[in-house]
């Protein structure tokens, strides 16, 4: 074709999406970790936090490490987004007219539900910023500045609770066609091997974000973390 | 057996269609899926009804004309082309749906017939290798590894029926083209023009209107040659790979 590019191919979107994907894949189980210091008590959680604003001083101002990475996340994000609705559109263009029955053969739900799974975990996005980054809301009227006190206000009541493992299971599903069709997108996995072994470690990463993102609102709701 | 058949009737590309319901008795389970479609037909002839319009040609499972969307499933439920596909699949008194492929780069032409020359125009861009023509080179004179041989045969028995678009959720006609550069990716002769290739293929892929994949795996479990989904992660490497020399 006259003036192609390989720039502008779905398939370099998708490259958006695989690498952008990755970006955040790397940030949630950062993030999960950070998490798990909550078993380790106030103390512990609340120093974590803090030194993540401190990480990188002096060379790095106050917070400068947390903004670095608060912009590489938000341009992933817009990658992210672009590519998924470039794409979605160009899905709906291609079959305007539905099958009357249609089956799905080789598909599992998960693959099914990136779209409107993604979506949701979006929302979940919002929610929880406001929640925790942005707004620092306390359900129970405690104090907001405390990280860890909040952290365990929040999940207390149990509805609270109830929406971020909802959220942690679409995470989970997303993370577990998400990974593998990454490294798919990416080229890995050019064997019948090489495909199978990476739809096993994106499983397996999926469980673990997902459970390890649970345990900490689960064990505040079993009152095994208190204040 | 005796069937009850709905079926998409579509009088030509720019009239809408809709599906019909036929009652057809004493199919024999011996029948391939197309005979079957041909008593139908014998017996609309008889009523004065127009015959339904199908596409087929070798009815052997070579030619890729035959692609019909029965039951949900793009060649219905076996592993194969519609054409070698039996009644015997089927049960007495079974209600079957047949739709044609449904994919806006393939418009309805008749019925069940779709205009597929979006695969042509496809493989017009790349899916071939310049060579200069006179007498035959001697075919030992570029040694290629076993492993690579077989691989590349395997890929290369894409008929280029349409399944894969067909089974598609995006509608996407990657495994189509993933097999062809995996095929011709594997091979000497492949090299010279492997970066414009998979470039030009996968421009006018998207320019015919085909969707981007997402590697649901439909396309695999739907197509009658069994073409794997690694060709599609080969497809996605090569561009990768023509980006980073600038394409």
């Amino acid at each position: 074709m006259k003036g192609a590019r390989a720039s502008r191919t779905t398939i370099a979107l998708k490259l958006g999406m695989a690498i952008s994907g990755f970006i955040f894949l790397a940030f949630v189980l950062a993030h999960m970790y950070g998490n798990l210091k909550a078993f380790g008590g106030h103390d512990a959680f609340n120093e974590y936090a803090e030194h993540l604003r401190e990480l990188g001083e002096p060379m790095l101002p106050h917070e400068g490490a947390l903004w670095i990475l608060r912009v590489g996340l938000i341009a992933s994000l817009v990658v992210h987004v672009y590519c998924a609705v470039t794409l979605w559109r160009r899905a709906a263009r291609a079959r305007t007219t539905k099958y009357v029955m249609k089956k799905d053969t080789g598909a599992n739900r998960a693959s099914l539900t990136m779209r409107w799974g993604g979506l949701t975990i979006l929302i979940f996005l919002v929610w929880h910023l406001l929640n925790f980054t942005v707004g620092k809301v306390n359900p129970q009227g405690g104090a907001t500045n405390d990280p860890f006190n909040l952290l365990v206000d929040t999940f207390d009541v149990w509805w609270l609770t109830l929406i971020y493992i909802v959220a942690m299971l679409a995470l989970g599903a997303h993370l577990h066609h998400g990974i593998w069709s990454a490294a798919q997108t990416l080229g890995w996995t050019g064997t019948a091997a090489k495909r199978n072994r990476a739809k096993v470690v994106a499983f397996v990463i999926a469980l673990i974000i997902t459970v390890g993102f649970s345990l900490v609102p689960l064990a505040v709701l079993a009152g095994i973390i208190t204040k | 057996m005796n069937l009850t058949l709905k079926i998409w009737r579509q009088q030509d590309a720019s009239t809408p269609g809709a599906m019909h319901t036929y009652q057809l008795a004493d199919v024999s389970p011996d029948m391939s899926f197309l005979e079957m479609l041909d008593v139908l037909n014998e017996q609309l002839n008889a009523e004065g009804e127009e015959p339904i319009a199908f596409d087929s040609d070798c009815r052997e499972g070579i030619c890729g004309m035959c692609g019909l969307m029965i039951n949900g499933d793009a060649h219905g439920p076996e592993v194969t082309t519609t054409c070698q596909l039996h009644m015997r699949s089927f049960s007495d008194g079974e209600t079957i749906t047949i739709e044609p492929w449904r994919s806006d780069a393939f418009p309805v032409i008749k019925d069940l017939v779709v205009d597929r020359s979006a695969f042509d125009r496809i493989i017009q861009q790349g899916g071939f290798i310049s060579v200069n023509t006179g007498s035959a080179p001697e075919a030992h004179s570029v040694p290629v590894p076993k492993d690579d041989a077989d691989r590349a045969f395997n890929v290369a028995t894409c008929i280029g029926c349409g399944a894969c678009v067909a089974a598609c959720p995006n509608g996407s006609a990657s495994l189509f083209m993933g097999a062809k550069i995996t095929h011709l990716g594997l091979l000497p002769q492949g090299q010279p023009e492997r970066d414009e290739r998979v470039v030009n293929m996968v421009a006018q892929h998207d320019h015919e209107g085909f969707g981007g994949c997402t590697n649901i795996g439909e396309c695999t479990a739907a197509c009658p040659k069994e073409i794997p989904l690694d060709v599609i992660s080969q497809l996605n490497k090569d561009l990768r790979t023509a980006i980073k020399h600038g394409h």
